[in-house]
């Protein structure tokens, strides 16, 4: 058996533990064990990547029970790239926190990262319907130690909402994954498939209903509207290093839709035709518009960004929701550009709150200013889509993948307009931030004793940073982001044989239940 | 017994999500909790009611038996929806003493944005 699989899980799951238990008292090791773990993760990534390329599906029995009786860890293009650009934006997120020194306001931050990536990378990997609610739950469980961590009253506020708001999502999750097992008796996700398939057709209320709740808890997860009031104040008033980590959790909800609904219900199955494709366009277009007028409307650097985010989940989702090959396949590559584009604009507006506070209004001259203007406006060129960064590319590729559907005007309307809003609010705030403060009208504002959630100001606080260590991550996601606009070509070859993989699930089927074709 | 379980699963439904809509932490966590024992029932009754079965399945007779994956099921939930509460149990504290408010849709008694 191939135990590459498991290995994405096992490490984090053995150094989150060590780090807690013996190196508790001592910050270097933990940063060395944190940062070696997740190098030694991107290496695993790559050997995982470099199996799943050619096509070939992995399974990983967990104690080598056979599925459908077993636990299931599967390993096929679309889970390969997933835990490649998790480990990728897990590096930069941990070497911005270590060096801006955000790793050391509060505890066991690595600890926490590190479960956090088991979870992620978890809920890629699995096979299993309610394996995947368990990894959702130790996501979200060490995510809600990441939200708090340095404290505060607004960020402890903001948490309890997040937490609350995430418990109730659970509570869905386990109303739909039992009303699934009660018709089909069985939660892997490839039986799944094979039973939901054979069903007879006027047997259908109770799968359909399942099919509805499954979609509305990942929707919560990748904060489609109406479903996304938690994400503004948890991600605005999270750790910013936290927030950029937060940008690969809101794309689990995308994954598991996209997974979900290519091979459990299918776009060729009859009982749940038109179910989600009918409910998720719409949303999606709402999501992306209200992100986008989020964004011209922000107030607070953190809000804004989070908006963006919303906005690009919104893109993100219209790709998805066509359900055709060619739009996965612009979904995918947006997905990757999505990410890196969102956290590299987190730990931007982290460098700007670090040196002047987040709230849009004029003030005196950073320090720096200069480099961090430079970085906040490619991040702006690269989430509002604009040439020459990869996000034009990607909502280029949405756009012509829309060309066939019936909506294909609303969708290029909504793109294009939401696009000039989101370019429109960027400026705004860039200007304010950087440009404004060159204005000799600006005084000094008093030097504040607290910041406004009642935590010291930062400069007391921040213990002895790693000089200039802040902004390697944020060139390395922008060397990123480059990379895959010059390399889009094999980018694409890539996610274009992924979704050619999604969409002919068969294989995947005999492989997991291991049955000669039938 | 259909009647008494599937009225249990609704009345603590409704009366978890009337909680939860009273937004403040202490009646929320409540309602959460109502809401999880609602889905963990749920959870129990997805294998089919059987009454007095033994969860295994007899080789040498056409017994009748319980399904029991759904218990499995229900255990784990119970085991992380207990984690679950505790944690929110914690954080909800920290934010009312650091706060001095409970409210969870962070606005302040006035109703300003916090």
């Amino acid at each position: 058996m191939n135990h590459w699989i498991i290995a994405p899980i096992l490490l984090p799951a053995v150094v989150a533990p060590f780090i807690i238990m013996v190196i508790r008292y001592h910050r270097d090791l933990q940063r060395v064990f944190s940062v070696a773990s997740v190098v030694a993760l991107n290496l695993i990534a790559l050997v995982l990547l470099a199996q799943a390329m050619d096509g070939t599906i992995g399974v990983y029995e967990l104690g080598d029970w056979p599925a459908p009786f077993g636990i299931v860890l599967v390993l096929d293009r679309l889970s390969a790239m997933m835990v490649l650009l998790t480990t990728l934006l897990a590096l930069a997120v941990v070497l911005y926190a270590i060096g801006s020194g955000w790793d050391t306001r509060g505890r066991h931050f690595h600890a926490l990262f590190q479960f956090q990536l088991m979870g992620v990378l978890g809920a890629f990997l699995t096979g299993d319907a309610f394996n995947l609610f368990v990894f959702f739950e130790v996501l979200l469980i060490a995510s809600y130690g990441l939200m708090i961590h340095g404290g505060g009253a607004t960020r402890l506020r903001a948490g309890v909402q997040y937490v609350v708001y995430n418990l109730l999502g659970s509570s869905l999750f386990l109303i739909a994954l039992g009303t699934l097992y009660s018709v089909t008796g069985t939660l892997n996700m490839a039986d799944l498939a094979v039973r939901v398939a054979e069903l007879p057709a006027e047997d259908t209320a109770l799968l359909r209903v399942g099919a509805v709740l499954l979609l509305l808890v990942f929707a919560i997860k990748a904060a489609v509207l109406p479903l996304h009031f938690w994400l503004p104040a948890s991600y605005a008033n999270a750790p910013m290093p936290v927030a950029a980590l937060f940008a690969i959790m809101s794309k689990v909800g995308g994954y598991a839709i996209l997974r979900m609904y290519t091979l459990v219900f299918g776009p060729d199955l009859a009982v749940t035709d038109g179910l989600v494709g009918d409910w998720l366009l719409p949303a999606a277009l709402l999501t992306l518009a209200a992100g986008s007028i989020g964004v011209l409307g922000a107030r607070e650097l953190g809000r804004l960004v989070a908006f963006s985010a919303i906005a690009s989940m919104g893109t993100l989702l219209i790709a998805i929701s066509l359900f055709t090959p060619q739009a996965a396949t612009a979904a995918l590559y947006y997905v990757i550009h999505s990410t890196f584009a969102t956290a590299m604009m987190f730990l931007v507006a982290d460098l700007v709150i670090e040196r002047r506070g987040g709230a849009l209004i004029p003030t005196p001259p950073m320090p720096q200013g200069g480099l961090v203007a430079a970085l906040f406006f490619a991040g702006a060129i690269a989430l509002a889509g604009m040439p020459p960064l990869s996000g034009f590319v990607g909502k280029l590729l949405v756009m012509d993948a829309a060309r066939d559907s019936d909506q294909v005007w609303t969708v290029w309307a909504v793109i294009l307009v939401t696009s000039l809003i989101t370019i429109v609010g960027m400026a705004r705030a860039g200007s304010i931030l950087f440009w404004k403060a060159h204005d000799h009208s600006v005084l000094p504002p008093d030097p504040p004793e607290h910041t406004d959630d009642g935590a010291p100001v930062a400069a007391d606080l921040a213990p002895e940073p790693v000089p200039g260590l802040a902004f390697v991550p944020v060139f390395a996601l922008l060397t990123a982001l480059v990379a895959l606009t010059v390399l889009a070509g094999p980018a694409m070859r890539y996610t274009e044989a992924t979704a050619a993989q999604l969409f002919a699930p068969a294989d995947y089927i005999e492989t997991v239940l291991q049955r000669p074709g039938s | 017994m259909e009647l008494l379980l599937a009225s249990a699963v609704g009345i603590l439904t409704a009366s978890g999500i009337y909680l939860i809509l009273r937004q403040r932490s202490f009646p929320v966590i409540i309602g959460l909790s109502l809401l999880s024992y609602a889905v963990n029932l749920f959870l129990f009754a997805t294998g089919r009611l059987a009454l007095n079965q033994p969860p295994i399945l007899n080789k040498y007779a056409e017994a009748a038996y319980t399904d029991p994956l759904p218990q499995a099921l229900v255990l784990t939930a119970i085991v992380i929806s207990f984690g679950m509460t505790a944690v929110v149990v914690m954080i909800a504290l920290s934010a009312y003493l650091s706060a001095r408010n409970d409210r969870i849709d962070m606005t302040d008694e006035t109703g300003e944005d916090a």
